[in-house]
């Protein structure tokens, strides 16, 4: 997973297919099958014991391995989605992750038909430091599900923590006419400047946003 | 000196001592699972351990250019406790994670029965996910535990090269080498080893197979003696790819067996006021 706190585009399966050599594709096709059938039995088939996961959880593990580490998000996206992973996995692959496999649990949700309900998640990641993973809690998921507080909460999170605000899906839809966030940001920017610190460039560039009739994105993301 | 520490336990150091470490020369280390100092009662708190051994401590390491390993395993003392036992159900769910290349530490503590199956146990789980393993060697009686850990070996489906036996001494040196396994010799302020003692052990039986390391954890402990052994060999009169063998070389041979050896590191981020390290709140 890069260091880098931003969220680099998923590739899909074909464009995976084209850059992978061939025992990665091979394998690929297996762990997906595996997905698949997962899916086709999920009230059938439950894994033995209170440990046990099923062999497509174990292949999300060991993406990176068979398909090379800069994959490993895209693959493991694909393995979410073609095993229609529902809450209780999810949540399984999220808590018992590495923070690579956590990141791709986040930057998947909103391919997912889940509404609001893995939000804990996202929640979790917010609190946590890791740079990457509040960089993806504040990718198109969080943007449609995070309630206003939250919400406000995660912007300032990124700023605290140094996460680049481009990293924070819809954030000029969200940020305009937020009263409540301007605040907020005018008095971090306050508490900064009495420490006789400088304000990041990012705070004042949401503040700029939060005018009620800043213009609108030409791109809305 | 570019320096691998392969035994070290940075959950219990401060980001002071990633930056001695990494301007020290350490680039790359491994952080086994082991004992807290404070016992445990459930597997659950195991979890919560293994979570911030592949998250937020390589994290950490990361943010000081150093690359971080780890190496997952019920603990030869905790193996005792029935409480912490069932561990083992779950530890094939994460030894197939990314930066996970060996089972350890495992070995003994006391001897007990209990030892016996925990170590056999993770021997054969070592073997079954291709992984190296740390074996700790026991702190009293630590010839006859040497013994005994290598029929225990000698019983398992791992191979001798694939083992690294930790915490050598004099006594126990020869027979750990003659085994085949590798031999890893910790060096503490006071006790177990030291610079000078690790100086005489490298003149008679060389630089092949050992691995020299800090140990470092929440007791009394230097996370800078792989740098110090560096220099006491160098002053020693060995060469520096003598020095580089023992603190590069014999750790990447050894822990790459696992295949998951990933060293190259991002350069620390400038992101200074933003360093999340520094709370999130600063
Ligand atoms: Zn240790």
């Amino acid at each position: 997973m890069p260091m880098s706190p931003t969220n680099p585009p998923l590739l899909t399966r074909k464009e995976l297919d084209a850059q992978l050599g061939g025992a990665a594709r091979a394998w690929l096709d297996e762990a997906l099958a595996e997905a698949e059938h997962s899916a086709a039995h999920q009230d059938t088939e439950q894994p033995g014991g209170p440990y046990a996961a099923p062999s497509w959880e174990l292949r999300y593990a060991a993406a990176g391995r068979y398909c090379g580490l800069e994959h490993a998000d895209s693959v493991r996206a694909l393995l979410l989605i073609e095993a229609r992973a529902a809450l209780p996995a999810l949540t399984r692959l999220y808590e018992q992750g590495t923070a690579a496999e956590r990141h791709a649990v986040l930057l998947t949700l909103h391919r997912l038909d889940l509404g609001p309900t893995a939000l804990p998640l996202v929640e979790d990641a917010l609190r946590t430091n890791d740079t990457r993973l509040v960089a993806a809690a504040v990718g198109p998921y969080g943007a449609a599900h995070l309630d206003p507080h939250n919400w406000r909460h995660a912007i300032l999170k990124c700023l605290f923590t140094g996460v680049p605000v481009d990293a924070v899906d819809g954030l000029a839809r969200r940020a305009r006419g937020d009263a409540e966030l301007a605040r907020m940001l005018g008095d971090f920017a306050a508490e900064r400047i009495a420490a006789g610190r400088s304000v990041p460039t990012d705070l004042t560039r949401v503040l700029e946003l939060t005018t009620p009739g800043a213009a609108a994105p030409t791109e809305e993301s | 000196m570019r320096i691998f520490d392969p035994h070290i336990h940075m959950t219990s150091r401060t980001t002071d001592d990633y930056q001695a470490m990494y301007d020290a020369g350490v680039r790359a280390l491994v952080e086994p699972s082991f004992w807290l100092g404070q016992p445990r009662t459930s597997p659950a708190s195991f979890f919560d351990y293994f979570d911030a051994l592949l998250g937020w401590e390589p994290f950490r390491a990361a943010q000081y250019g150093i690359a971080h390993h780890c190496t997952l395993a019920l603990n030869p003392k905790e193996a005792n406790d029935p409480r912490c036992v069932p561990v083992l159900d779950a530890l094939p769910r994460y030894l197939v994670k990314d930066s996970v290349v060996a089972v350890g530490e495992i070995g003994y503590d006391s001897m007990t029965p209990a030892e016996d199956t925990a170590l056999a146990a993770q021997l054969q789980l070592a073997a079954d996910h291709e992984l190296p393993a740390l074996v700790h060697t026991p702190h009293r009686d630590k010839l006859a535990g040497l013994h005994r850990t290598l029929d225990v070996i000698r019983e398992s489906h791992l191979s001798p090269e694939r083992v690294l036996l930790d915490h050598l001494n004099e006594t126990t040196v020869k027979d750990a080498l003659d085994s085949g396994c590798w031999a890893g010799f910790s060096i503490y302020p006071d006790t177990k080893m030291d610079e000078d003692r690790m100086i005489a052990i490298l003149r008679i039986h060389g630089t092949e197979r050992i691995l020299v390391n800090s140990a470092a954890d929440w007791g009394r402990s230097d996370p800078l003696k792989t740098r110090k052994v560096g220099d006491a060999m160098l002053a020693a009169g060995f060469g520096d790819d003598d020095v580089d063998q023992v603190l590069w070389r014999n750790p990447v041979a050894f822990y790459g067996q696992s295949g998951r050896l990933q060293l190259g590191v991002a350069a620390p981020d400038p992101l200074h006021e933003g360093n999340s390290i520094l709370r999130g709140g600063e």
